[in-house]
């Protein structure tokens, strides 16, 4: 379910599609849906960092989004994690900014 | 048939008004090819054929939540859709194998395009294939260039239909090709007087399941306009397709190294200067994750600048190339690629936006490739 909405069965997200004949995912398998979870809750939260949020897992099935504050907010997918992320912190995130690129390049 | 065996491809025809979406579309529908497709159109009907399904559409749009674009949704369209495809389930309708809709001509394709791949119904039973926009070659220039839905329109198509071309100068058809072409580099134009365009090349879905860039600008390769392939550009007779005229911005050749491009540029003077075109080439395996982090993030702010994004991508731990294809805040599920077109084996990704700086763009994706490439594959836990 969208949780910024309330739409139901809105959870095909491009980066994790279910997989079909020739679809490229990481969502076909138990293992490598997991490690990709894994691996997008860790990046995603380096780029977090930079505006004090944190991401974390739930149960497998969606996403902690948390403010330094413990204002926390469900999310399914990372289609919703920076729509969310901006309304938890009332701040835009920009990509393109280069004050973040440059904090993102420092934190390497 | 379809790229995704089991669902029916959906193919928007789009234009702006009386660019001659309809004639084109009473055109194809007498195409054996296309005898099976179920059409819906947004305007009252004019193509009545007995054995076609034709349907009303009003302009409904129903806004979900303001911010949430991934579910916008256009109401009536996806009930329209939804009733054909129950009464085709029971049997009430012939069991159509494609359905093409027509759009009004000020319609912004986003909207219907995220319809059929954001509601759950429609996404579990349709895919989205080919956008033909057709361009009206008689009046563009002057009248309908200064309108963003035809901009939309045409950075949206995956094929582009020259129409009129037969009332229009030869000089106007050259230059409004060339206007395309900088404008949308991805597609692929027609003349619709032409013979070397088909009803079922022009309604197919290769646009989201082949190579996306396979119709890149020919001067990527050293050759002139047209030269390179069965379809000649925009408007162009095999006769025209030598020294039509300006092109700025092109011919630079092919940008080498991580992360080097080139852009398509219109004239600055034009007015929608600030669209343009431009690819992002990355020579080594990029890492899916930090892709989809830094898209979605890109689209999430800048979506409705984003015209248009495809490209080819070399993942790390995959053999075959990945397409990828989207439109606006919309897309497509990446599909993997049979193998390596010719030519170095690279990512490369061409963008068509509004207003953003291809060096800032680029640079952020370098940023979040490199952020990425410091976490091993292997490290998974937080």
């Amino acid at each position: 379910m969208c949780s910024l909405c309330g739409i139901l069965g809105v959870e095909n997200h491009w980066t994790d599609a279910v997989a079909r004949p020739g679809v490229f995912s990481r969502n076909d398998e138990t293992r490598s849906r997991r490690l990709e979870r894994a691996r997008r809750i860790r990046l995603a939260n380096r780029v977090l960092a930079a505006y004090r949020l944190q991401l974390g897992d739930w149960q497998g099935r969606a996403y902690l989004l948390s403010t330094a504050t413990g204002k926390t907010e469900v999310i399914d997918s990372l289609a919703h994690l920076w729509p969310a992320a901006e309304q938890l912190s009332g701040r835009s995130f920009d990509p393109l900014d280069p004050d973040l690129l440059s904090r993102l390049t420092a934190r390497r | 048939m379809s790229g995704h065996p089991g669902f029916i491809p959906v193919n928007l025809l789009t234009g702006f008004l009386g660019s001659g979406k309809t004639t084109l579309l009473r055109r194809l529908l007498q195409d054996p090819s296309l005898a099976g497709a179920a059409v819906l159109i947004n305007e009252f009907g004019e193509v009545g054929l007995d054995h076609h399904l034709i349907e009303r559409i009003d302009e409904t749009t129903v806004l979900l939540k303001a911010g949430c674009v991934c579910c916008t949704i256009r109401g009536e369209l996806s009930e329209a859709i939804r009733d054909l495809h129950s009464k085709r389930e029971r049997g009430l309708v012939p069991c159509f194998d494609r359905l093409v809709i027509e759009s009004t001509g000020l319609a912004d394709p986003f909207p219907i395009l995220s319809t059929v791949r954001a509601d759950p119904v429609l996404s579990s039973h349709f895919t989205l294939g080919n956008v033909v926009a057709t361009v009206d070659a008689a009046t563009a220039a002057r009248q309908t260039l200064r309108r963003p839905e035809w901009l939309k329109q045409v950075a949206s198509a995956d094929r582009i239909v020259l129409t009129k071309t037969d009332i229009a100068a030869p000089d106007a058809v050259a230059a409004l090709s060339a206007e395309l072409l900088a404008l949308n580099p991805t597609a692929e134009a027609v003349d619709v007087h032409g013979s070397s365009w088909s009803a079922a090349w022009l309604m197919a879905e290769d646009a989201a399941t082949g190579d996306p860039l396979a119709r890149r600008p020919a001067e990527e390769h050293g050759e002139p306009h047209g030269d390179h392939d069965h379809h000649p550009r925009a408007g162009q007779a095999p006769d025209q397709n030598q020294g039509h005229g300006h092109h700025d911005g092109h011919g630079h050749g092919h940008g080498h190294g991580h992360g080097h491009g080139h852009g398509n540029r219109h004239d600055p003077n034009r007015h929608d200067a600030t669209i343009h075109a431009f690819s992002v080439t990355l020579d080594r395996p990029i890492d899916w994750t930090g892709f989809g982090i830094w898209l979605t993030m890109l689209l999430n702010r800048h979506g409705a600048k984003v015209l248009r994004v495809k490209g080819i991508l070399d993942l790390c731990g995959e053999e075959r190339p990945v397409a990828v294809h989207g439109v606006q805040h919309l897309v497509h599920p990446p599909v993997h690629m049979a193998a390596w077109p010719a030519g170095p084996r690279q990512s490369r990704l061409v963008f068509i936006v509004d207003g953003l700086a291809e060096a800032t763009v680029r640079a952020s994706l370098e940023t979040f490739m490199a952020l990425a490439d410091d976490m091993p594959a292997g490290e998974a836990a937080a």
